[in-house]
């Protein structure tokens, strides 16, 4: 008897945790707002979608955690956490249903209700919304008992089509934009206003499934034919690589519109912004929660310099560019000097609290006359390049591009620099670094300035795209996006927060649903990627060694007696 | 002599020294001739230091959560801004349905104790779930790690709660039994502020005296002591740290209903600032020592209400109460450079090198 509870323990347990998940999300209005926007058109709204994934991913980690690794069990172990999923929505359904509930959670409606019941009222939602359980439990109860190919193909094949149905927005204009025949039809084959056509969908899981096993089949080949190339030709595939790359870069505002150009600049700014907290954190190990400080003073400083509205000094763009970034960099050492001696926790603490004087500061009457208070500072010129007036975001993206490519160009070389071994060292060690003969003062100065230099560039392009700035656009969120970004693609690795910016930058942007839950998400996102991933999505290789090798090194110690 | 002192005084020293001294001028000449102009006269300046202190003893409840944590844990506990939100912006609910049945007038002091139930029910609850999700998985990782889960925690709570409640800001019903004004010792003094006080005072009692003579208490102390000898002395460390929480997570809900008595709001992000300001209450008074804390919040409470006035606004500074919370974190990093073991804190200093 005993025995037999173990058994079910899991199922139950870890079925509750995703029951209350699916119930957070749903009281915080996610499956409601989500609701409208469909992965496939008619059939599966995205709301009901994120639902059905936690409580599929809940079985699945049930059946996984079996203590018995017999497959029946599994099975039934998935199927049960699916009902306890569903069970606990069913009870809030009828909870929800009798008692208002809206008093106090304001997203608990009746049209959630009728998400979640499939529209149906009475006993037979209930039943259905049970059904859907026992259908995701027993789904992913499969998925445990097949073997590992099937398996892998059908869990990407879903991501596929989920990823197909989020990037609509991304992908529907591009196609459209070119406007000949192909891709006219390939649109409307895939694609409704709104979510994918049933006939897409199906589609998109037989060509996904067609090339992952022909890759699966091919992989050994075509690896080992690449690593028997010759270096030569190896060196030059990789170029031929960059070349692409660069070519799809250059012209990538073409295919897309105003919109999309204007998300690509947002997410260009913030890979800017990301790239420079790298160096601080990901290099060197400061966590700097005060980043947008220099933000700020880049915006600042160029706005100051070429607006008529203060000071009337009416330099332009590319003379106030490089002054900006001098006094960002400035600002940095000014900063960075009295932190010198505080590590960790201290260090975020004080480096916030710099970061919110200086937005309190510039919000204030008292340096009103100076800094333009809540107002701000307005009509700042457009960047103007050879007589050619950079207006449209198309236009922006280029600056942010060169700027991109000069400051990824500065981290690549530093980080295998003296300087950049240095930084590494003393994220991993800074007494064990002093040492070794590294100067602590000047190798953390130098990263805090480099950080703030990177950071005041793309302020200063912020300013200038935006034509105007406001103390409030540079509160502690931006400072916490950037460390969300820095930290989910991986620390210290440069594709890392290039993947890390268009996702946490770019996926908002193309979603506005998504908006409100940002935060939300991002602090989840954080809390996850520590517990399970620490060396974030994209890892830097000497990274993920330091930090696998520090938990392998403790557990030793601590089992020695 | 002087050899020596050439050798151990370094050029950022010196920058440093010069910018502390240059506040400390600025401080002082502000002060004299702020009271030279005579501004403010002798009442202005009483009610600013009851506010003052009213204020700080929010903070100090606040803050023995911090320097408890990092007592036990040596990490900050960034969420508990978070933990001090949750349970006033629950305790709203019920105080409005009381509010509506006109219950809250009637019987004030049983509906006063049942919010402060709820609220230190549900803040307790959302730090002990706090420690054991975000926190206990990751005891022995790097520390930035547990920092940034922390960081996480805290705007994953944040959005919590403006998901599950709303994001406008909701007024707590006025008590009637709270308002007005008492005559103490011929002060004027506003019945909020003197039972904020008195109830803050009271609260910290019972806390120092949990810690201190219990045996839980004593537990506690062992663990934020050495660890490793705890356990070795047959105490569960896991759980202690829990309890710890909890014992966090209890005072910041009571904190947190307090300030919603005064302040008469709650919204979601009403957590983050008095949060940032708990902790450089704990810094100031030594982080890991809980009567400093204590001593911490009253000080930066009083400085907060009386600096801007005093310093500031000698200094020719118009609207000075715009920088106040400017004022507190200047203080917090002045502290954290030239005496980072506070103002009680010797222990630390030693144990952290």
């Amino acid at each position: 008897m005993t025995k037999a509870q173990s058994l079910w323990n899991h199922g139950v347990k870890i079925g509750a945790i995703g029951g209350v998940s699916v119930l957070v999300i749903c009281l915080i209005g996610m499956v409601e707002s989500f609701g409208k926007r469909f992965i496939i058109a008619g059939y599966l709204p995205m709301g009901v979608t994120i639902a059905l994934i936690i409580s599929m991913f809940a079985a699945f980690i049930a059946a996984k955690k079996t203590p018995i690794p017999e497959k029946s069990i599994q099975f039934a172990n998935a199927v049960m956490s699916g009902f306890v999923t569903s069970g606990l929505l069913a009870i809030f359904v009828i909870i929800g249903r009798s008692i208002k509930l809206r008093v106090v959670f304001v997203e608990a409606s009746p049209v959630l209700y009728n998400i979640l019941t499939g529209g149906i009222s009475g006993a037979g939602g209930i039943f259905i919304l049970l059904f859907a359980g026992l259908l995701c439990g027993a789904f992913s109860g499969l998925l445990i008992v097949l073997t590992d190919l099937p398996r892998k193909l059908i869990i990407n094949a879903i991501a596929t089509v989920f990823a197909l149905g989020l990037l609509q927005e991304l992908i529907l204009p591009i196609l459209n934009s070119w406007d000949l025949g192909v891709t006219n039809y390939l649109a409307g084959l895939f694609y409704t206003l709104n979510g994918l056509t049933p006939i897409g969908a199906i589609l998109a899981v037989i060509i996904f499934c067609i090339l992952y096993l022909l890759w699966h089949a091919n992989q050994n080949t075509i690896k080992t034919k690449y690593s028997n190339l010759p270096k030569a030709t190896q060196k030059k595939t990789k170029y031929f690589g960059l070349l692409i790359l660069a070519i799809i870069l250059i012209f990538l505002p073409q295919f897309l519109g105003l919109f999309l150009s204007e998300v690509l600049t947002i997410v260009g700014l913030y890979v800017l912004l990301g790239l420079g907290l790298n160096i601080v954190v990901g290099y060197a190990g400061l966590l700097d929660l005060g980043y947008v400080a220099f933000f700020a003073i880049g915006s600042y400083v160029v706005a100051l310099l070429t607006s008529p509205q203060i000071f009337d000094i009416g330099l332009n763009f590319w003379q106030a560019l490089p002054i900006a970034v001098i006094c960002g960099i400035l600002a940095g050492v000014m900063l960075g000097i009295p932190v010198l001696k505080m590590r960790g926790d201290y260090l975020a603490i004080a480096t916030l609290g710099f970061g919110e004087i200086i937005r309190i500061l510039v919000l204030s009457d008292f340096l009103k006359p100076w800094l333009g208070g809540a107002q701000g500072i307005g009509s700042i010129p457009n960047p103007n390049f050879m007589g050619f007036l950079m207006v449209k975001p198309q236009h922006i993206y280029y600056l942010i591009l060169a700027g991109c490519i000069l400051v990824v160009f500065i981290s690549l070389r530093l980080k295998n620099s003296r300087l950049g071994r240095a930084w590494m060292a003393m994220r991993e060690d800074e007494d064990v670094a002093q040492a070794m003969g590294i100067n602590l003062v000047a190798t953390k100065l130098l990263a805090f300035a480099t950080g703030a230099g990177f950071s005041a560039l793309s302020g200063a392009i912020f300013a200038s795209k935006i034509g105007s700035v406001y103390p409030h656009s540079f509160n502690v969120f931006i400072s916490i996006n950037v460390v969300c970004i820095v930290i989910i693609g991986g620390i210290g690795s440069l594709p890392g927060i290039v993947v890390g910016a268009a996702a946490l930058m770019g996926l908002p942007e193309l979603l506005r649903e998504f908006a409100d839950y940002r935060m939300f998400v991002y602090g989840v996102a954080l809390v996850i990627m520590m517990l399970l991933r620490p060396e974030g999505l994209l890892p830097e290789v000497r990274h993920k060694i330091e930090l696998h090798d520090e938990t392998e090194t403790g557990t030793q110690t601590a089992a020695q007696p | 002599m002087f050899q020596k002192w050439k050798d151990r005084v370094t050029v950022t020293d010196i920058v440093m020294w010069m910018i502390g001294g240059t506040l400390l001028l600025m401080c002082l000449w502000g002060s004299v001739s702020t009271i030279r102009a005579g501004l403010y006269t002798k009442s202005h300046w009483i009610d600013f230091v009851i506010f003052g202190l009213a204020q700080g003893s929010i903070y100090s409840l606040i803050a023995t959560g911090y320097t408890m944590v990092y007592g036990v844990l040596k990490m900050i506990n960034f969420a508990h801004g978070e933990v001090f939100m949750s349970g006033p912006f629950t305790g709203y609910f019920v105080a409005t349905a009381m509010w509506r049945s006109d219950f809250l007038d009637n019987h004030p002091i049983i509906a006063i104790i049942a919010i402060f139930a709820v609220a230190m029910l549900i803040s307790t609850m959302i730090a002990y779930l706090v420690e054991k999700i975000a926190y206990r998985p990751l005891r022995g990782a790097p520390r930035l790690i547990p920092l940034i889960t922390a960081i996480g925690a805290s705007f994953f709570l944040q959005y919590l709660f403006r998901g599950l409640y709303g994001s406008g800001i909701n007024a707590y019903p006025d008590v009637k039994v709270l308002e007005g004004f008492w005559m103490i010792l011929g002060i004027r003094v506003l019945k909020i502020q003197a039972i904020v006080i008195v109830a803050a005072i009271l609260m910290m009692i019972v806390l120092y005296g949990f810690i201190m003579s219990t045996k839980v208490g004593k537990a506690i102390r062992a663990v934020s002591e050495d660890k490793e000898a705890a356990a070795l002395m047959g105490i569960d460390v896991d759980a202690m740290i829990s309890t710890t929480f909890v014992i966090g997570g209890m005072a910041a809900g009571a904190a947190g209903v307090l300030y919603a008595l005064m302040y008469k709001q709650v919204h979601f992000f009403m957590g983050f600032i008095p949060g940032l300001k708990a902790f450089t209450a704990a810094v100031l008074g030594g982080i890991g020592n809980i009567p400093g804390a204590m001593l911490g919040g009253v000080f930066l409470g009083l400085i907060e209400s009386v600096a801007p006035a005093l310093f500031l606004d000698g200094l020719g500074i118009i609207a000075p109460y715009q920088l106040k919370d400017a004022i507190a974190f200047t203080m917090l990093v002045m502290i954290l450079i030239f005496r980072p073991t506070g103002i009680l804190g010797e222990r630390l200093a030693t144990k952290k090198a």
